[in-house]
């Protein structure tokens, strides 16, 4: 190492130990050293080069950790020099931050997740998975049933612009023009990126609002489902039903999953604050609140990849079975998925 | 620090925690102040949004050429890409921003360094990945969609819109209705902010020459103060502000009753501080404390 006496030159013993009058201040010059060099570590470490380290330093890092450490307990009984304690109880606290704090960076912990964090997570909620999509189906069933009543229902249910003419009793024909593809590829990319954004964002906000005991993520799922129930009624009306699935299934299995899961990860928070058990509300808050933030990471890749299929899948191929193929192996793919991923290791975390 | 320092140590006990790390050291923490995490996280909405804006200029100064040529989407691949991607940058500069730089080695963003904050995991075990992507989630809807909500001008959303208002004030002002200042994300995540300061190692004090010859304190003088004094003592010889060292000086002199002549103040509090750190510290090593001059 050729520049080790560059790295290590700040530190000098203190010249004259004996000359302190004070018996802790001559606990604190025969340690100053252990000290500063514990300091050089630490700050090489927030500074994200731990690169400049020398290797004696390294090896000997947990030793000078606890060495500080008991130095500052000594330091406490029997000296009351303010600054000195100061200085210790700052460094004992960076470094006890860089011992005990994130040990991977974003993207470590993005290859740990796609090699089956993220399954193992979603296996962990499975029962508010099963909750989420029952309330999903009586969504999607409340819609169709009160549409099928009264086809008023559905302008109370769809709002006008979403809608676009896909209303009740509307011409077949005009329907079936929804369902074809717009030809060629040009503005769906972009087309593609904001649907993505968009509905990440609904996605995130289902999760964020299971806070409240999960109730406005049930009213979310439900009020989005009543909305798809409704559509289908529409095009079941109108002898399209098995088009229109098709057309849905494309990207619908990706992104209905990802709402799916995102209500579930709500509803997880919700439900452990409910009935948190033996534990504390804040205690099971916390715990469930950390496992599903994977959860929801994975949802937001999954509304890229639904993104992708509804702006390019969807435009772009027309055949019924096509469609219903697309959007089946998506289905097998994230179930298989989700299903077989082993858990990591926990050495990795 | 000076002597107001000295005393808004002692008035700060309410931001004050004792966390035990695995070695069973007791290692004291404070709480970050309100207005420090307010400031912190206005800081780094400055350096998003700015940040955000010279990206966009930037790109702009790319992209110039190619705006002119084709004015639509639909027919230029090229500007067709560059939706794209600004797209995926306002994505990722809303949800990823503060993630990257709390998951680095500070836990910090810089908003948050440069006042003086980090990230915590509150049970004094390791801060994970987990807690940290948690905490952010959750900011979405404590920062992002209220800031958008009154940008975007829902007020004419009527009853609605003073329910959205009241609902998203509830994850505004959550942090001032417990004790530990922690917003919803904290509390789902595990985490809080705290205090990460740095202190610079100052020079031993009882350096100075030795002067218990000359300077010869009785017993009874060194016990009229206690720690407190002690340390406010050691803060002005560490300033060495003249008018405050024979202000300071003078003081001790009428209360132990000496006579002091002019220009022998830095001597003199030196002896006696040294003396009495002396006193107070053999007291110490017999489980004997005294806090301050009263006790």
């Amino acid at each position: 190492m050729p520049f080790a006496f560059l790295k290590s030159a700040e530190i000098t013993p203190p010249a004259d130990i004996e000359a302190a009058s004070l018996r802790s201040d001559r606990f604190r010059l025969e340690r100053e050293v252990d000290w500063q060099r514990l300091e050089q570590i630490v700050t090489a470490l927030e500074k994200g080069r731990p690169g400049r380290i020398n290797d004696d330093d390294l090896l000997e890092l947990p030793v000078l950790y606890r060495k500080t450490a008991s130095s500052l307990a000594v330091a406490r009984e029997t000296s009351l020099d303010a600054a000195t304690l100061d200085y210790l109880e700052a460094l004992v606290r960076r470094a006890w931050f860089q011992i005990y704090g994130p040990r991977i960076g974003l993207f470590g912990w993005l290859r740990r997740f796609f090699a089956g964090g993220w399954s193992a997570a979603i296996r962990d909620i499975w029962l508010d998975i099963c909750i989420s999509f029952a309330v999903m189906v009586a969504g999607a069933l409340v819609g169709w049933l009160l549409v099928a009543r009264d086809s008023d229902w559905f302008f109370a249910l769809v709002p006008g612009e979403m809608a676009g003419g896909r209303v009740p009793g509307a011409d077949r024909a005009l329907l079936e023009e929804t369902l074809a593809h717009q030809g060629g590829t040009e503005g769906l990319t972009a087309f593609a990126a904001s649907l993505f954004s968009n509905n990440s964002g609904v996605a995130i906000m289902a999760f964020a609002l299971g806070f409240a005991f999960g109730v406005p993520t049930v009213l979310l799922l439900v009020y989005n489902m009543a909305l798809l129930g409704a559509m289908m009624w529409v095009f079941a009306d109108a002898g399209l039903g098995w088009e229109f699935a098709a057309w849905l299934s494309v990207h619908g299995t990706t992104e209905i999953g990802a709402i799916m899961l995102a209500g579930a990860a709500g509803l997880h928070i919700g439900r452990q604050m409910a009935f948190p058990g033996q534990r504390a509300i804040i205690a099971a808050m916390q715990d469930a609140g950390v496992r599903v933030a994977v959860v929801m990471v994975g949802v937001t890749v999954m509304m890229i990849i639904a993104g992708l299929l509804e702006g390019y899948a969807r435009q772009l191929v027309d055949d019924t079975g096509a469609r219903f193929a697309i959007g089946g192996t998506m289905l097998a793919f994230w179930i298989v998925y989700f299903a077989a991923m082993r858990r990591p290791r926990e050495s990795d975390t | 620090m000076s002597l107001s320092d000295a005393l808004a140590r002692d008035a700060n006990t309410k931001r004050d925690r004792v966390l035990v790390t695995p070695e069973g050291l007791a290692l004291p923490l404070r709480v970050g102040s309100k207005g420090a995490r307010a400031g912190a996280l206005l800081l780094d909405l400055t350096i998003w949004f700015v940040g955000l804006i010279l990206f966009f200029l930037a790109m702009g100064a790319i992209g110039w050429g190619l705006l002119d040529l084709e004015s639509s989407p639909e027919n230029n691949p090229v500007l067709e890409a560059v939706i794209v991607f600004v797209v995926l940058v306002l994505f990722l500069a809303r949800y990823g921003y503060f993630m990257i730089f709390e998951l680095g080695p500070r836990g910090a963003t810089p908003g948050k360094r440069v006042l003086g904050l980090r990230v915590a995991a509150r049970d004094g075990g390791r801060l994970t990945a987990e807690m940290v992507i948690a905490r952010n989630l959750m900011r979405d809807v404590e920062v992002f969609i209220p800031m958008f909500f009154l940008l975007g001008g829902s007020q004419e959303a009527g009853v609605a819109g003073i329910a959205a208002f009241f609902w998203l004030a509830v994850f505004v002002l959550f942090p001032f209705f417990n004790k530990d200042a922690l917003r919803a994300g904290d509390l789902v995540a595990g985490t809080w902010v705290v205090e990460a300061k740095q202190a610079k190692l100052k020079e031993a004090m009882s350096l100075a020459p030795d002067r218990s010859r000359e300077y010869r304190f009785g017993d009874e003088e060194l016990s009229v103060y206690g720690e407190h004094e002690l340390q406010v003592l050691e803060n002005v010889l560490r300033q060495s502000n003249p008018d405050a060292l024979r202000d300071v000086a003078e003081a001790i002199t009428r209360k132990i009753g000496w006579q002091l002549g002019s220009g022998d103040e830095r001597e003199f509090l030196e002896a006696f501080y040294a003396a009495l750190r002396g006193h107070l510290e053999s007291g110490m090593r017999f489980g004997k404390r005294k806090k301050n001059k009263f006790s």
